[in-house]
């Protein structure tokens, strides 16, 4: 039953997650509960089936891919520790300044590390190459049938020429952050969280 | 020789005696008599506000509690929201994009052979931030999930089912808490299931020996009286304090009532107020002899399993219900299944399509009390109403709305949505176009499709452009 929800969250968990991700004391036990609402088999972890079982997500063309950018490498379950994880790339940049983040290296939601988790997006493979195969499926995943497959791989053509610098037909992951120099990533991929 | 009765067990005997008589007439006196005249003692009213202020109390010391050990009170997610969600669409967000200086303005010297200029929309990497952020929203925070689970309260009800801070934080709460649960358990429970058990069998004694009777106009009066006496006495079974509004747009003979759903109580609240004629299906055991007996008495519309899915059989049969103006009114709930009274979801065009007119009417739960929402892949029926039957109360508010007819340039889904946003406006509910069977099922790929060619035409909108210059 979800009465005792908060309860089962102790407050040396709270305290490591919050070093960790950046997230308040409040927003931390909110999405606890947003958790163990999603986890109907109340086991505390989430599985697959339980990220699909919510419609706006389901009807997402990128849907598959962001679920899996949760789970990682071969696993098919996720705590709330990953949850938290993965939700942390998307907290705006600016916060990082009122509550100082105590982990070594860069903070899970820089630009950086917001870059690699749409980079995972399309490299499916994991070997920090996007080919032409792995562009040309998310392409085909974000326009349905609309468009045929000679049109769709000559999108790809042109944009594999445009970003690749070394000539090897792939996008490294420097190659994309040089391609999206430009754009406000910041502000794109984050999410304005409450208090 | 005789059995040996001692003294002590027949002064036993004659205690239980009065005591049992002494309940029954209780009982008869102050609440089954004033049911059969739909006449109230306004104790209920009393009871209610009684409650409240020891809701009230409970919560003021729970918070002070909580600052004293200071521990962070737990606040429930769906009152206030973990995220402020953009409200760009995709079509605004993808010309943003391009129009911010694309990628390619640094390369504009490189690629000269093709030299798009910086408005044509081409793909870009870009592209998936906008589906990545709209999906991790939706992970934090959507509108259909938190439609099939109980609403969350602001103050604590002294049920432990409603608590998500239960820590002994005072003893006087606790006490109190205890105190609580011996009245709903000790008092409440049994005097709620002798209700109950009375009003079911006389529900169906009474519509059996009144369907010996001759069709006719007595017959119909009987019926009537029965059912809203039963019904009445039902009502007090579960303490429901109900509020009736504007009672002159009550449903009329060959009108079909409409209404948003949230648990089986529904049928029994409005039935207590009015006659109708039921829908279903027919079910085993207690239910179908129940239903059985009521269709004696009055033309209910009960459907064997395999008919409910003929649509156009179940079709008929309410149109030729609805065109015989001696019958009574039809009782439909369009959502197709429980939904938590916070919002409203699609209702299903099938009872729009019949042509007649339709009274719209909005039930309102205050759950402060116990909440009415039955919760179908948790609970059992039988769970669920000892869970009712050991609550405080159930309170609600029905609003009748003046009828509705379907015009000349709607169909019937558009005349749903209508009656639907009517509804959602009067009970304060938030109108959703999502289908309520998404309690069980998945959701339909056509929607996932629209989206793709919303995305596709921003794309090939671009080819025409380049082919033609």
């Amino acid at each position: 039953m979800g009465s005792r929800a908060s309860s089962l969250l102790r407050e040396e968990d709270i305290e490591e997650i919050k070093k960790e991700t950046g997230f308040s004391h409040s927003q931390i036990t909110r999405l606890y509960s947003r958790f163990h609402s999603l986890d109907k088999g109340e086991n505390g972890a989430l599985s697959r089936e339980d990220f699909q079982r919510i419609p706006e997500l389901a009807i997402n063309p990128l849907g598959d891919r962001i679920i899996n950018a949760f789970f990682p490498e071969g696993e098919d379950q996720v705590n709330f520790r990953g949850f938290m994880r993965t939700l942390a790339h998307f907290r705006p940049v600016e916060d990082n300044e009122k509550n100082k983040v105590l982990t070594p290296g860069e903070p899970l939601n820089s630009r950086t590390n917001k870059l690699l988790f749409a980079f995972r997006l399309y490299d499916l493979d994991r070997d920090d190459k996007i080919s032409r195969d792995e562009l040309l499926q998310v392409l085909r995943m974000m326009v349905g049938v609309n468009i045929s497959d000679e049109q769709l791989g000559s999108i790809a053509d042109r944009t594999i020429q445009e970003a690749d610098t070394n000539g090897d037909m792939c996008i490294s992951f420097n190659e994309f952050t040089k391609v999206l120099e430009k754009v406000d990533v910041e502000q794109k991929m984050s999410i304005r969280f409450l208090h | 020789m005789g059995p040996f009765i001692s003294p002590f067990s027949n002064l036993l005997c004659m205690l239980l005696g009065i005591s049992f008589t002494l309940w029954v007439t209780l009982l008869l006196v102050f609440i089954i008599v004033p049911a059969i005249f739909g006449l109230s003692f306004g104790i209920r009213g009393l009871y209610m506000k009684t409650l409240l202020k020891v809701f009230k109390w409970a919560t003021v010391r729970m918070e002070r509690g909580a600052k004293e050990k200071n521990h962070l009170l737990y606040k429930p997610y769906s009152l206030n929201s973990i995220i402020a969600k953009e409200p760009t669409s995709l079509e605004d967000e993808l010309k943003e994009i391009r129009r911010n200086g694309s990628s390619r303005e640094l390369d504009g010297s490189a690629s000269a052979a093709t030299g798009p200029s910086p408005s044509s929309s081409e793909f870009e990497m870009s592209d998936t931030f906008y589906f990545c952020r709209r999906g991790i929203e939706s992970i934090v925070d959507d509108e259909v999930t938190k439609c099939f689970s109980a609403e969350e309260l602001e103050s604590w009800n002294l049920l432990t089912r409603s608590n998500y801070n239960f820590q002994h934080i005072s003893t006087r709460l606790t006490v109190l808490w205890g105190f609580g649960v011996i009245i709903r358990y000790g008092f409440l429970l049994p005097l709620r299931l002798t209700l109950a058990i009375t009003g079911i069998s006389l529900l169906v004694v009474f519509t059996t020996i009144i369907g010996l009777l001759p069709n006719g106009r007595l017959k119909n009066f009987l019926s009537e009286t029965v059912h809203l006496m039963c019904y009445r006495i039902c009502v007090r079974a579960l303490t429901a304090i109900i509020t009736y509004h504007h009672s002159e747009n009550k449903p009329k003979n060959g009108g079909i009532c409409v209404a948003n759903h949230t648990s089986p109580i529904d049928v029994i609240i409005l039935a207590s107020d009015g006659c109708y004629a039921m829908v279903g299906q027919i079910h085993g055991g207690l239910m179908g002899l129940i239903q059985r007996s009521m269709v004696k008495a009055c033309p209910h519309i009960w459907f064997e399993r395999l008919e409910v899915k003929d649509r156009h059989l179940v079709a008929k049969r309410l149109s030729d219900h609805v065109k015989d103006k001696s019958k009574l009114p039809i009782l439909i709930f369009p959502e197709g299944t429980c939904i938590n009274n916070t919002s409203v979801m699609m209702f299903k065009k099938g009872s729009f399509e019949i042509g007649s007119t339709v009274y719209p009417v909005a039930i309102k739960y205050d759950p402060r009390f116990g909440d009415a929402f039955w919760n179908s892949s948790k609970f059992g029926m039988v769970n669920y109403l000892l869970r009712m039957m050991s609550s405080w109360a159930i309170v609600c508010s029905v609003w009748y709305l003046p009828p509705m007819s379907r015009q000349e340039d709607e169909d019937a889904v558009q005349f749903a949505n209508r009656v639907k946003g009517a509804i959602a406006r009067q009970g304060g509910l938030v109108d959703l176009l999502w289908d309520g069977g998404l309690k069980r099922g998945k959701v339909k790929d056509a929607f996932k499709e629209e989206q793709q060619k919303i995305y596709s035409k921003i794309l090939v909108g671009t080819q025409a452009d380049r082919s033609r210059s």
